[in-house]
Parts: C-alpha cells; structure tokens; sequence
C-alpha cells in the first residue's frame, strides 16, 4: 500500500480493493514505527486523519467520491490548519494552534484528501537542507547520513519513506524542488500566482508558491489540479481558469524543443549528476525531442539579487511575530523593547536571524538605492533571460542541484550553503515553474532533473515529465529504509 | 560594503532582535561574508532597467466594499500571551 | 525683527467605508475591543491584504475635488516599525506613488477673500490600532478595532502664513470629505487628525525656517492655538538668540502649549519598500471619468449656484452651503415647493430657529425637507396663510400628523377665499357688533383704516384663522363704507 503512487491508490480505494481508513491506520502505523529515525513530522493528526478517512469511506459508499477522495497526503507545517499547531518549524510558533485553514488546506480538505499531519521544514522555509527546524533535521530516507534538502525536507522524505504518498511543499528559491531531487520524487513549484498563498505562512511574499511533491508527474498533476485556482484572500493569486493537469500526459513529445541551459552545466556542477542528466536528455531525444543549447547570461546574479530581495520581505514579514497577540514570549520582559528584543531572540533560530539582519541592513537608509532597488532591476534582467530563452525552446533542462544530497552537518558556512541552490533560486525571481524529476542515483543517493517552462505552462511541464517517467523507472525506486523496516 | 560592528548591531536594534555582543561579532562575519556574495550585483551596468517588484504584471483587484468577518476575539485571543478585558496586554507603554 | 509664519499641515481622514482597507472586518466605532479585528487586521501568520475599492473610490473622488492629478499607477508600501498597536510590524501606505498627485484647495479668509493651498499629494494608508494606558496592573491594553481602517492622508505645502489660515485649510478640507461623503468628518471619534509643521523666518527670507511637528491636533480650535503658542514659542527662542530643534511636539489643550514628546526615538529609519502582498493599483481613465461624473457639488459650486442661478444673496448663499447637509436639506425644500427665497426664508427662519432652541442638526430635524418643502407650497399656492404654516410647522414638529396637507386638514387650517363664505362671516360680525360699527361711522374717514382691525380680527376669529387676510380687508372695508 506504502507504496503506491496517488492515481494507483484511488484506482484500488475505487476498487474496494481497501477502505481509506485501512490505508491511512497502515500509514500512521508506518510514521509511528519509522519517522523516530527520520524526523519528518512535526506533527501527526491521528484523530483528524481517521475521522477524514472515515467521511471519506462514507462519501465513497454514497457514490459521492472524487478523484482524490480518500487519499492521504501531509502538509508542509507552513500551512495554517484549523485547531492544529503550525510553527512553520520555530520556537517561536511551538505554541500556535492556528484558528484557520490556508486556501489550499480548505481545497484539499474539499477534495477529499485526508491529511495525515504536519511536515518538518527550514524554520520560517529558510534553509536547503531541513537542518534549521527548531524541532531538529530531518534524515534523508535514502542515507540516513545525508539531509533531505529543504526547506521541505519532511515533505520529502515522508514521502521518498513510504510514509505518506504525496505532500504539499512551498518553494521560495528552491524549496520544493531540491528536496525532491535529494529524495528521489517528483516536486513541481507552479507559477508565481497559480496558488495561493493563503494560509501559507510567508517567508518572502513576491517569491513563495505552494505545490505537490509525489511518487509521479500524474500525481503532481492530479494535486495541482486540487489546490490551485484563484483566491479571493490573495491579490497576488491570478484569477485565471485550473486546466485538468492530467489531460495532456499522454501528448507525445515528437517535435519538443528543449533548451540546456550553459549557465547550468558550468564549474561546480557534480560529474555524476551531470552524467545523469545529459543520460535523461538521451530519453527526451529518444522520444523524438530536439536539444539545443540556450543562454540564460545573468543566472549567476539569481543568488545575489535573490539574498537581498528574500531577506529584505523576510526581515519585514516576521515583524508580526513580536510577542503580543500570538506566539512565543519571553517571561517577566522588563519593558516594551525587552518583550520585543527577548521573545525575538528566544524564538528565532540562527539561520532566520541572519536573514532578518540581512533584509533589515539592506533596506535601511543609504543602502536601499545599492541593494533592494538594484535586486529588483537584476530580477527583471533574469526574467528577460527566461523569456527570451522561451521565445527559441519549449523547456529548458538541467540539474536541480549541483550535487547530490550532502552529510548532515557538511555545510556550516551560510554562503556555502546558498551556492547550493544556484539552478533553483533565479526560476522563482522570473515566477515561472519548474519540476525536478528523479534521473538517476550517485551511488544511494539520488539526482533530480530539473523542468522549467515559461509561465503558466505546468500543463506542458507535467506531460513532459510524465513521459519521461512513461520511458524510465527512476521514479520507481523506493530506498532500503522503507522496504526493510516494513 | 564593508559591515561594522554598528550596523548590525542597529539593523538588530531596527529588527527588535535582542544580540549579546558575542552573537553580534559572530553576524557581523556572516553578513559580512553574504554582503560581500551580493556585492557583485555592483559589477551589473542596470542603467535604465526598471525595477521588478512582482513576477508578473498584474495589476491589483479590488475587493467589494463589504463586512464580511464576524467577531472571532474569543478564538483569536485563545493564542495570545496576554490578554484581559479582550485587550492584549503589553509591558507599559510611556508616552 | 518681523516674523513670518509658515505652515504645512498632513491632515488623516478616516473614509467612510463599510470594511476595512485590506480586510472585510467592520470600521463601526466604538465596539467592544478587538471585536473588529479579524485575522487579516491583526496579523496573524499567512494572513494577506486585498484592497478595498471604495477606499480607492473615495481617495480619487477626493483628488478630483481638489483638482489633482490622478496618477495610472499607485504602489502600497511597507512602513516598518515596532509598535504594540501595528500589528504587523509595519503599516501599509503609499510613499513613492500615491493615489493622488498635486492639486489645489482654495481656502475663505474671515474678510471674505480665498487664497489657494497647494496640496502636495494625498495616499491610502491604513489606520493602527489604540494602546490603553488605564491601569492593567501596570500594563499597556491594546485594541486593534481600529487597525486597517482606511485613511486618506493629505499632505500640502507649506503655503499657510498664519493660525487662521491652517484653520480655514482644515475647515476646507473638512468641507470637502464631508461633501464628497468619504468621511463623517468627526473630529472628536477621530475621524480626522492632523500633524502641524511650524517655522518661522525674517519677513522676506527665502529659505524655511526649522520646523517643528505637532502632533494628533483634532480640532479646528486646537489647530490655531496650538500653532499660536508654537509660533510664539519659536520668535522668543530665536529672538533670545536660540535655534529651533527639528522635533515632534505635543500640543496639550489644558495647558495651552506645546512640548517635546523628548522620546528617545532614535532617528526613525522605516525601510520603506513596495508590499510585495499588493498589486500596483491601475486605475484606467473610464474609472476616473465615471467617478468625475458622479462627483457631487461641492461647496464652492453649490455656493456659486444659489447666489447666481437662485438669486439668493450672497449672505443667504454662504450660510446655507455651509455644510452639505443644510444644504442638501436647502435644495430639497426648494425643489418641493418651487421657490428658492421662500425655501431660503423657511430654512432660516422657522427651521433653524426650532434647531437652534432644541439644539438639534438638521440631520437630526423632526421636520424632513419635503416635509418643510410641502408646507412652503402650500403657502404659495394660497391653499393657508403665512399664520396658519407657523401652525402647521409647529404640528409637524411635534409628530402631530406626517404631511402638511394632512395637518391642513385635520386642523380646518385651509385658507377660505370663497367670497360669499367671507362674506357671510361679515355681515355677521357686522351684526354682532352695533357699538363698533358706529364708532367708526361716527369716525374721521381716515381715522377708520385703523378701526378696521378689530372687524378684520373678529373675521379671522370666526374663520379660526383661516380666512384670507387681503379678502377679508378688502370685503370689510367695501361693506363698513357702505354703511356710512
């Protein structure tokens, strides 16, 4: 059952083959006997899992289910869920029982998706490696020594484990993306705007979006379908119609243009994930798909204008958490600016309070004009880079990441750490989407081939993708972990 | 742009982010490190580049002018520190 | 030395829409605390911002009334700071673009004479919350109520020379939203609020002086006092060889000065930054011509009409344009009955008279305008006389009967112009008065116009007031000559 894909578990509940409440007892069975070792929850549902499990049986026996009625998935703790405690991964939200749903918590919950509980992530979603949660880092299912990426490391490796089939990830520079590469699934982070961001806590506004990490494209294609779509609690959600994803799957790809970034095959760029993603072009031009090589000339400023832009709506968007109406406080504070400056201080980690410093220098007077006005006017360069490589290719291709997962502990200095996420961060200053794609293994570890598309073009994005796991079994793969322990 | 031991220490007081002195040397060569990554956006001619705030152009829609939330203070206050008579309380503000 | 005052005032008006700037919690005020606080007022993770249109509605109708530039394009930014009554962390307003660009307000001195104040820009912001300060065991109480409601704030230049003139600018503006209806205007709820720069310079110097801010001055009164110490205050540092410190005061009413807030406010550093969690606001030219269209007329106009169009003197034309009540209420009366100087005298008259005994605003009037505007129609028709409208108006006013022609009714107040009915009435009181009808046989032919007036009494007596004063005159005086 654990391992099963979305599309073949709803094939089976259809079936009768086992109820939603037998599948979701058998996943919570498998968190409790495993996630001990990998850290991927923040927090489990148990009642609330059952109790969805249960209307969604009822629904199925009424007639009345849809296409994911019943089918469980986890949410990234980023996501606010009603009477359920989201801390986005920090002290300073471990005691907030959130009193709403985010949007897509609603559409989910009205889709019939049964949420088994709440995934480990970078505090506040700042991090590539899911070692900055205040509730300790997740391992990576595939080498319990290696991190899973982040910062939806526990969406990813609950998923890669077999503990739940899908999860819902943000992505603000990589975040869905890269944690799929280094667990061996299938993330997309959508257009800037085709979801909304209601709910989801935010990190940096003009660059998060929410989407699917699963065992497949059809899978992605079939959340997506769920969660995406206008909102009217979010000025930045596109009111534009939701496509079905899954229509396009099966379009042959003869004829495709693919475009190879140079910018993304240069210095740094592990032999082996190389290896394995120029082997994953060798499929597409097997499937009647023609390669070229484009250019995308300012990729090396995406992580300069991108460590001014994210910190500078950070540094701003985390002023709310002050002790006052919500979340963690300092004891007995002396003052006003003690309260402020102690329950701070206390509730945020290292990583977050590098950033808020950072968003907080440059945004102050005399700096603006060199740093935030200069990031915007490079953002709008890199776009151009995009838009123009998309006027010549369908996609463009390339690694995920420059290496496959790293140890735990491997990456102590921040700047090294923010070099990781160099094919990643510039897809979410252009707002376009971008899938990685399981392609292949350095030796238990795996790579991710990365998918990009011009905007709005998830459809194109999640046939491609689909094809491509048509042709090759890399996604198959499940690690050791989930099968011995089973 | 080099990065003082006063800058940080004023970007910590603007942020309310209370830093001993050995936390603040310590940011003062991390950010130090990272401003010095960003500083090569100086080395990009951007002369006449608009800034982009968003990904896309869009422009913003307007909502109706209409109440639509009710009272929730007892569930939103069910989170809060401190609170009494539906107020949140605070340390005394002197003004 | 000769001093100049110069003035710049940053004048915040709450706008009358229903649900907040960014949110669809209710702006009712005085709820029980934090009540009107929804999730998006008070910040709490993941909330997000969606503006409100007839914010934006009523910010343009305000920069079309003082003839200002609309700008395309607007842009909210982020103003960050720490304060227990923003809940974010930052307030959402306009500082690089702003919904309305420079325009113009024209300003009534007391001798009658108007000067124009250049508005520097007006921008949508959203309103904090209030800090508490009675005693919670030493604590501060907050109650976000009040966060997110908009605000319109209206910066001009520094071209007001004196306290009088800061006042009449207020008054003006005041005049203005409360015409356009974008906001109540009250100043005592806080509905509007404004910040004073004040310098002074030598007579004739070019460059400003250093200005001081005073703070949150909420009424017209306040404005000028305040301005008068703060301008004295400076002259007497500057004449004892002081200077100026660029500074925020606070006015105190009790006092009747200003002082430093002396904070330790360390020099204030916002980081301004556009919110990325709004959209730019375009607004295309159909929008702005609609809303141009559908502007009402605002005080300068409607002054300009009644004096040229109704023939109203100028007197009559100030006062009742004064507020857009008196003179919403003005213009209904005189539609209903059809006669600006009778609509005028009644307004003025009767009307304000009755609402100055009870103290009442007109808004507030027992009597409606059409109510009023009815009766003044039937004076003009003849249908009652002058004596018996006082009569009517007076049942009116106390609830005795909804419509004029009702009250007429009920009463017998209709005015009798039927000749053989004052006739009969006549010879009647002709009859029952032998005494009087020979004294003035007996009298002086022009001795007898002033005996008159007791037939014509009795007729009116008899006729409960109703006869038609002229007729009875005129038929009185055919038939006592006739006896002679």
């Amino acid at each position: 059952m654990h391992d099963k894909t979305l599309a073949e578990l709803a094939r089976s509940l259809e079936a009768g083959e086992f109820s939603s409440r037998e599948l979701t007892q058998h996943l919570l069975g498998r968190i409790d006997r495993l996630d001990g070792k990998l850290n991927s929850f923040i927090t489990v549902t148990y009642d609330q899992a059952l109790a969805a499990a249960d209307a969604a049986d009822k629904a199925r026996a009424a007639g009345e289910a849809d296409l994911l009625t019943g089918l469980p998935l986890a949410l990234k703790d980023i996501f606010c869920t009603q009477d359920i405690k989201t801390t986005a991964g920090s002290r300073m939200l471990d005691n907030f029982i959130s009193p709403y749903d985010a949007t897509v918590v609603e559409k989910l919950k009205a889709a019939g998706t049964v949420s088994l509980g709440k995934t480990n992530m970078d505090e506040f979603a700042m991090g590539s490696s899911n070692e900055n949660s205040h509730y300790g880092a997740v391992k990576n299912p595939w080498d319990l020594t290696a991190v899973p990426g982040g910062s939806s490391g526990g969406s990813a490796a609950a998923v890669a484990a077999g503990l739940v089939p899908a999860a819902i990830g943000t992505d603000t520079g990589g975040s869905i993306r890269q944690p799929a590469a280094f667990c061996g699934i299938t993330g997309l982070k959508p257009t800037y705007g085709r979801v909304s961001r209601y709910g989801m806590i935010a990190y940096a506004s003009s660059l998060d979006q929410a989407g699917p990490m699963a065992r497949s494209a059809e899978d992605c294609a079939l959340l997506l379908g769920a969660m995406a779509g206008h909102d009217l609690r979010d000025s930045t959600c596109v009111a534009r119609g939701v496509p079905d994803y899954t229509e396009e799957l099966d379009t042959p790809l003869a004829g495709l243009k693919i475009g190879l970034p140079r910018e993304y095959f240069g210095d740094g760029l592990d032999p082996q994930v190389e290896a394995a993603v120029r082997d994953a072009i060798k499929v597409y031009e097997s499937l009647g798909a023609s390669v070229r090589e484009v250019s995308l000339p300012h990729t090396h400023y995406a992580i300069p204008a991108y460590y001014v832009i994210a910190p500078a709506e950070a540094s701003s968007n985390l002023s709310r958490y002050d002790g006052v109406r919500f979340g963690h406080r300092c004891a007995n504070p002396a003052d006003l600016i003690d309260l402020y400056k102690r329950s701070r201080a206390e509730g945020f980690g290292d990583e977050v309070k590098r950033r808020i410093l950072i968003g907080t220098h440059t945004l102050s007077e005399g700096f603006f004009d060199a740093y935030y006005k200069k990031a915007q006017q490079v953002r709008r360069l890199i776009r151009q880079d995009f838009l123009d490589a998309f006027e010549e290719v369908d996609v463009l291709m390339g690694p995920a990441s420059p290496t496959p997962a790293f140890d735990l502990g491997a990456k102590k200095d921040p700047v090294s750490m923010y070099l990781q996420d160099i094919y990643t961060i510039a897809i979410n200053l252009a707002g376009i989407p971008g899938m990685s794609v399981p392609a292949g293994f350095a030796g238990s570890r795996p790579i991710g081939l990365q998918i990009l598309g011009s905007h709005f073009t998830e459809a194109r994005l999640l046939n491609v993708a689909h094809q491509f796991q048509q042709a090759t079994d890399w996604h198959r793969q499940r690690p050791a972990f989930a099968e011995e322990n089973a | 742009m080099a990065l003082e031991h006063a800058d940080v220490q004023r970007a910590a007081h603007l942020a309310r982010l209370g830093l001993t002195d050995d936390e603040a040397a310590r940011y003062v060569d991390d950010l130090g490190r990272i401003l010095e990554m960003v500083d090569m956006l100086q080395g990009l001619d951007t002369e006449g580049v608009a800034p982009l705030a968003h990904p896309l152009d869009v422009t913003q829609r307007l909502r109706a002018d209409e109440v639509t939330e009710s009272d929730q203070r007892s569930c939103f206050q069910r989170c809060a520190p401190a609170v009494e008579n539906g107020l949140y309380l605070v340390p005394r503000v002197v003004e | 030395m000769q001093w100049e005052t110069v003035i710049g005032l940053e004048v915040h008006v709450q706008l009358a829409t229903r649900s907040k700037i960014f949110s669809g919690a209710s702006t009712a005020f005085g709820a029980e605390p934090n009540t009107q606080a929804c999730a998006v007022d008070l910040g709490l993770p993941g909330v997000l911002p969606v503006l409100n249109e007839a914010a934006v509605a009523m910010a343009v109708e305000f920069g079309l009334a003082i003839h200002a530039e609309i700008p395309e394009v607007s842009v909210f930014d982020r103003k960050n700071y720490f304060y227990p009554d923003l809940p974010k962390g930052y307030q959402t307003s306009q500082m690089y673009q702003p919904i309305v660009g420079a325009g113009v307000v024209e300003i009534t001195l007391e001798d009658g004479t108007t000067k124009p104040i250049r508005v520097h820009h007006a921008h949508l912001e959203e309103d904090a919350g209030k800090s508490l300060h009675e005693d919670f065991h030493g604590m501060t109480g907050v109650d976000l109520n009040r966060a997110g409601t908009p605000l319109l704030e209206i910066v001009s230049e520094p071209d007001m020379r004196s306290a009088k003139e800061a006042a009449a600018y207020l008054k003006a503006i005041h005049s203005i939203v409360t015409y356009l209806g974008i906001s109540d205007g009250n100043m005592a709820e806080g509905s509007m609020r404004c910040d004073v720069n004040v310098s002074v310079r030598p007579k004739g110097q070019e460059t400003f002086g250093t200005r001081a801010e005073i703070k949150n001055v909420n009424s017209f009164r306040f404005v000028e006092r305040a301005i008068a110490f703060e301008v004295e205050r400076q002259i007497e540092l500057l004449e004892e060889g002081g200077k100026v410190v660029q500074e925020t005061r606070l006015f105190d009413p009790e006092r009747d000065e200003t002082r430093s807030m002396r904070t330790k406010e360390e020099a204030n550093d916002y980081r301004y930054f556009p919110c990325p969690d709004l959209l730019p606001v375009v607004l295309d030219k159909a929008y702005i011509d609609h809303l141009r269209d559908n502007l009402p007329e605002l005080p300068a106009e409607k002054r300009a009409r009644f004096e040229n169009e109704l023939g109203l003197s100028a007197y009559d034309a100030s006062v009742l344009s004064a507020t857009r009540e008196m003179a919403d209420y003005f213009d209904e009366v005189k539609d209903v009955c059809g006669d600006a100087k009778q609509a005028a005298n009644w307004v003025q008259g009767e009307l304000s008279g009755a609402l100055n005994r009870e103290g009442l605003a007109i808004k507030d009037s027992p009597v409606s305008a059409r109510q009023l505007g009815e009766l003044v129609a039937r004076i003009i028709d003849g249908t009652i006389n002058g004596k018996a409208a006082k009569q009517v108006f007076q049942a009116l006013w106390n609830g005795q009967g909804s419509r004029a022609d009702d009250v007429i009714e009920a009463q017998g107040l209709k005015q009798v112009t039927d000749t053989g009915a004052i006739e009969t009435m006549i010879d009647q009181v002709i009859a029952d008065s032998p005494a009087q009808v020979a004294q003035y046989r007996d009298a002086e032919p022009d001795k007898r116009g002033k005996m008159i007036g007791y037939f014509v009494g009795q007729v009116m007596k008899a006729s409960r007031g109703t006869a038609n004063p002229q007729q009875v005159n005129q038929l009185l005086k055919q038939k006592l000559d006739a006896l002679c």
